[in-house]
Formats: structure tokens, C-alpha cells, sequence
């Protein structure tokens, strides 16, 4: 039984315990197993053991383990969003989402690497050191849930959970061969997740199908009294059956379809676009007028949100402190040694932004980028379902290859930082190879349209039948 | 376009210390990102509403009730420094 777990889904082994073939200790031991002969540095923390309380034996995850991004608050574990900063911090208390699924029976398996608070596409900003990508390992996993996406793509977690502040769940998903799913604004709670962009980041799953993603989803969501922001799904998330796409309009925006994506990836999506004609969908062009502006929107407001949520880690509350002299320079220094050189741009940036004088011709601007882009999703969806583009320009490249150029590191975000300007939910899927690495397509729909996307996806999913059993360890 | 001495004034304002090389380096990463940024300037967004929140929420009400909240110890146990009753930091100084 053991060995033909790693064969299996998550949603799939939850079935298994359910139905008493195997139990919940068994699914954990062998899961704790996998996870401990990780060597891409994809793990920060693994558990011990199970939870001293053992789910029930009738839980909707049936106590299969999760792999959970450093960033999310677990209470007595250490989570440090892979900053220097919070090196050793054990929170007090546990985000919603993680407490939401656990409830549910997925206990924690471990703490996965990222880019230092989420800022990256590489997952080379970590305080503690890079992620390999398990199909190359001379090559990134995508960022910044570049370790959620590397241990599912590996096989040393059955599924995991990340966040996605401008594609940070979709990218390395696309970038590891695995499904990234990005959700409605608002429908996770945020409570618990050591915030970046405030009015952008939103936790999603990461799993090896689309089922698994949906399972996830269903039991993640909810309105939070400890997030005024969530609303929770206006319906109960279902897991998707969907075979065909009869009767789906798919629109291809021109502006995140064409310059700038490169010619292996783009004959996946062609491909991609085939099937769904394929399955009965229809294609039709729609235009996004101001989506190609996304990046420039995203790196003032991200960075300006930024700027505001770290100025808590000031050395006095929490984590680590610096400095033998006044207040001041106890601040400054804490902050000089705890943070790495991507944080600090982005934590100059967005003061830059904020400054005085400054505010209206970055900050109000991009604000008004930012309501132009979520009009022209409006009107696209208006005349099609679903959107459908590449998750990614590129496919992961090599270690070390962008990272002395930020803006050619930001342009990776190309294709997903329209969708959390909007507070659309989109997911990635892997779409096919090229040259031996996994390509990424990805569906958008209209706020709380989940259901639809993961219909589409699925049926997709079901034709494309990608094999990512290549990547394991 | 960003200079020196703008660098240096917003990292006093994001209690950064940045060293000279980090400063140097800072001035001609922050002047790429921002000439990209700035081509937003080409765009007529004259009459647009800026977009702080997506999902149209108002006035996210609950009762005035009081409940326990983090235990004193609790939230003072992850501090690198205390006196026991409050987070401990040096002078502020001159």
C-alpha cells in the first residue's frame, strides 16, 4: 500500500482512509518519509509526527498531510516568511486557512521555503538559500511559493498551500509542472499570513491535479471575523466533473498572448488552444487594453502596500534585534542585517511612492491603472467565460540568470498580475513540456467564478494527460 | 530617475541603514524600475476612480463585545527583550 500512495492524489488517498484501507497514521508516516528526502531545500520545518490529535476518521482531508509556505502563522512552529528578520519566531496562533484545513484533516507536514515575504519569482530571495526546480535542478522553481510547488512536483508532500500576491502561487506552479490556483479576492482569509500587499495577497493551493485543488479550496474558504476583508464563496466550492467545454466561450487576449512570450511556450498554448476547440469550447479574441501596463500598476502598489506592512519589524515585538545604541539605530540596524537586498528595494520603492510629493504620480496613478484593468476584465467577460493565456513567458530558467536584474525578474509576472489587480480568480495547469520542462497555461474568470474555472481546467487536465512523475525523487 | 540623495532620504524614512555599495547599487536599480513605471504617465486617466479595494465591502460591522485576547505573557514570549509587563527598548535619545 505504502509505495502506491505516492501514485495517488491527495483526494484520492483521503478516499482511501475514508474508506478504511489505510489509515490516517499511515498516509502521515509515509508523507513524513517523503518529505524527509527533500534535497532541493524545498522545506524550512518538517513535522515530527502526526498531531497529537489525530483527525477524525471520517475528515473530508482524511488526515492527509499539507506542505504549508513559511508565511502562514503556525501556532509553536517556526514561521518566518524565509526572512532573516523572523529567524527562529514561533507565532502565538494559526492563520484561518491552515486552521481551517486541519479542521478538515490535513495536518501540517512542513514548512516550505519561499522568497523572503513572498518578493520573488525565483525563490533565490529566501533568507535561506535558493529552491531547486526537481525537473532541473540547475533551474528555479518559479516564486515566491517556489518550495509549496517544488515538494509537490517532487513528491515530498501530496499537496500544499501558498499565496499569490502578483502569480506567486500560479508561476511556480506553471514553472514545476504542477496546478496553481489563485482565488477571489477575499475568499480565503488572510488572517495569519505575514502580509506583503495587503489588497492583493490571497492564500491558494498547490497540488498535483485539479481535483486535489478544488478538495483544497472547498475547505480553505470562508468568511473570517479576523479579516473584515473576507467574504468567503457565495456557493460551496465543488469538485469538478466536467469533460467537456461545450457551450465555454474562451477569450485570448492579444496583450498577455503575444510579445515577450517565447516560442516554446507558445506552441504549448497553441496546442492548448486546439483542445479546447477540441471539447467543444469556443475561442474568440477579446482585447485587455491596459493589461500590458499590470507590471508597472503592480510594482508601485505592491510595493507601496509593502513598505507600510513591514515597518513592523522594527527588532521590539518579535524576531531578531541589532544594534547596542539609541531607538534608531536599534531599527536600523535590525532592518539592515534582517532583510535581504529584494526586500529592501521594495521597501524603497514603495516609500519612494508614498513620499510626499510623489503620492499622486505613482501611487494615485497606479491605483487608476488599477481600475482601467479591472474594467476591461469587466468587458471581457461580458463577451466570453473564461480567459486563457500562458501562466509564464518563459519556462524556468537558470539559477542565477536574472537575479542582478530586477525589472527582467518582474517581467515574469507578465501574464498573472493582471488577474490580483482585478481580484479575479485564475489557475494554472500544466499545458505540456518544452525542451523537457513543464509549460503553464492558465484560466481567469470573473470574481467567484471558481467553479467554472475548475470545470474548465479539469476537463482540460483530462485531455492533456500530463505525466509529471518524471520530476520525483 | 533617482539620486543619490533621494535614496538616502527615503531609506531615513524606511529606517533602512544602507551602506555605500548599497546605495550605489540602490540609485541605478531604482532609476530602471521607475523609467519603466513612469511610461504609466502616457496614459489618459483623466476622471478614473482610483481602485484601493476590490470587492465592493462597506462598513464590516460586528458586535462591541468583549473577549479575551492574547494573554499578556503570550504576546510578550517571542520579544527579544521585556521587563516582564511591556516590550523593553533602549532611549529614543537626543
Amino acid at each position: 500500500m505504502t509505495t502506491e500512495l505516492l501514485e495517488l492524489t491527495a483526494a484520492a488517498a483521503a478516499e482511501r482512509v475514508r474508506a478504511g484501507e489505510v489509515s490516517a497514521g499511515e498516509v502521515f508516516e509515509f508523507w513524513r518519509e517523503r518529505a524527509a528526502l527533500d534535497d532541493l531545500n524545498a522545506f524550512l520545518w518538517r513535522a515530527d509526527g502526526p498531531p497529537a490529535a489525530p483527525p477524525a476518521t471520517d475528515a473530508p482531508l482524511g488526515g492527509v498531510p499539507l506542505a504549508i509556505k513559511d508565511l502562514f502563522c503556525t501556532e509553536g512552529v517556526p514561521s518566518a516568511a524565509a526572512s532573516r528578520i523572523l529567524e527562529g519566531y514561533r507565532p502565538p496562533y494559526t492563520a484561518t486557512a491552515v486552521q481551517r484545513l486541519a479542521d478538515a484533516g490535513a495536518p501540517l507536514l512542513g514548512k516550505t521555503n519561499m522568497d523572503e515575504f513572498a518578493m520573488g519569482s525565483s525563490n533565490e530571495n529566501s533568507g535561506f538559500g535558493p529552491v531547486n526546480n526537481p525537473w532541473d535542478r540547475s533551474r528555479v522553481p518559479g516564486g515566491s511559493s517556489g518550495g509549496s510547488a517544488a515538494a509537490v512536483a517532487a513528491g515530498l508532500a501530496p499537496w500544499a498551500i501558498g499565496t499569490d500576491t502578483g502569480g506567486s502561487v500560479r508561476q511556480p506552479a506553471a514553472l514545476c509542472g504542477v496546478v496553481g490556483l489563485k482565488p477571489t479576492y477575499g475568499a480565503v482569509s488572510r488572517y495569519g499570513m505575514i502580509a506583503f500587499a495587503s489588497s492583493l495577497d490571497q492564500a491558494g493551493p498547490l497540488t498535483r491535479d485539479v481535483t486535489d485543488s478544488a478538495l483544497l479550496l472547498r475547505h480553505m474558504v470562508g468568511r473570517d471575523p479576523c479579516d473584515s476583508t473576507s467574504t468567503g464563496m457565495p456557493e460551496e466550492v465543488r469538485l469538478p466533473t466536467a469533460e467537456s467545454l461545450e457551450g465555454l466561450r474562451f477569450g485570448v487576449p492579444p496583450e498577455l498572448t503575444g510579445e515577450g512570450i517565447e516560442a516554446g511556450v507558445r506552441e504549448v498554448f497553441e496546442t492548448t488552444l486546439k483542445l479546447i476547440e477540441d471539447l467543444g469550447g469556443t475561442l474568440e479574441e477579446v482585447s485587455l487594453p491596459h493589461s500590458g501596463r499590470g507590471i508597472s500598476a503592480y510594482y508601485v502598489i505592491a510595493p507601496a502596500e509593502a513598505s507600510a506592512n513591514l515597518a513592523r519589524f522594527d527588532g521590539v515585538r518579535y524576531g531578531v534585534r541589532k544594534g547596542n545604541g539609541d531607538l534608531l539605530s536599534l531599527y536600523e540596524e535590525t532592518r539592515d542585517a534582517g532583510f535581504g537586498a529584494e526586500v529592501k528595494r521594495r521597501i524603497m520603492l514603495g516609500t519612494y511612492a508614498l513620499s510626499s510629493g510623489y503620492y499622486d504620480a505613482y501611487y494615485g496613478r497606479a491605483q487608476r491603472v488599477r481600475t482601467k484593468i479591472a474594467e476591461d476584465f469587466r468587458a471581457a467577460f461580458e463577451k466570453v467565460d473564461l480567459i486563457v493565456t500562458p501562466t509564464t513567458p518563459t519556462v524556468a530558467f537558470p539559477l542565477g540568470e536574472k537575479s542582478d536584474d530586477p525589472l527582467a525578474m518582474y517581467m515574469n509576472d507578465f501574464c498573472t498580475v493582471p488577474m490580483p489587480l482585478a481580484g479575479i480568480p485564475a489557475i494554472s495547469i500544466p499545458g505540456g513540456l518544452s525542451d523537457g520542462l513543464p509549460v503553464g497555461m492558465q484560466l481567469a474568470g470573473p470574481a467567484f467564478s471558481e467553479n467554472r474555472i475548475l470545470d474548465a481546467a479539469h476537463a482540460l487536465e483530462r485531455s492533456i494527460g500530463f505525466d509529471g512523475s518524471a520530476a520525483r525523487v | 530617475m533617482i539620486d543619490r540623495e533621494q535614496v538616502l532620504h527615503v531609506a531615513r524614512l524606511a529606517r533602512l541603514r544602507l551602506t555605500d555599495d548599497e546605495v550605489e547599487r540602490m540609485t541605478g536599480e531604482l532609476s530602471t524600475i521607475l523609467d519603466h513605471i513612469e511610461k504609466l504617465s502616457e496614459l489618459d486617466l483623466d476622471g478614473v476612480e482610483p481602485t484601493s479595494h476590490v470587492i465592493e465591502l462597506e462598513n464590516v460591522l460586528r458586535p462591541d463585545e468583549p473577549r479575551p485576547s492574547l494573554p499578556r505573557e503570550v504576546a510578550l514570549e517571542q520579544a527579544p527583550d521585556t521587563d516582564g509587563a511591556g516590550f523593553r527598548v533602549p532611549s529614543p535619545g537626543a
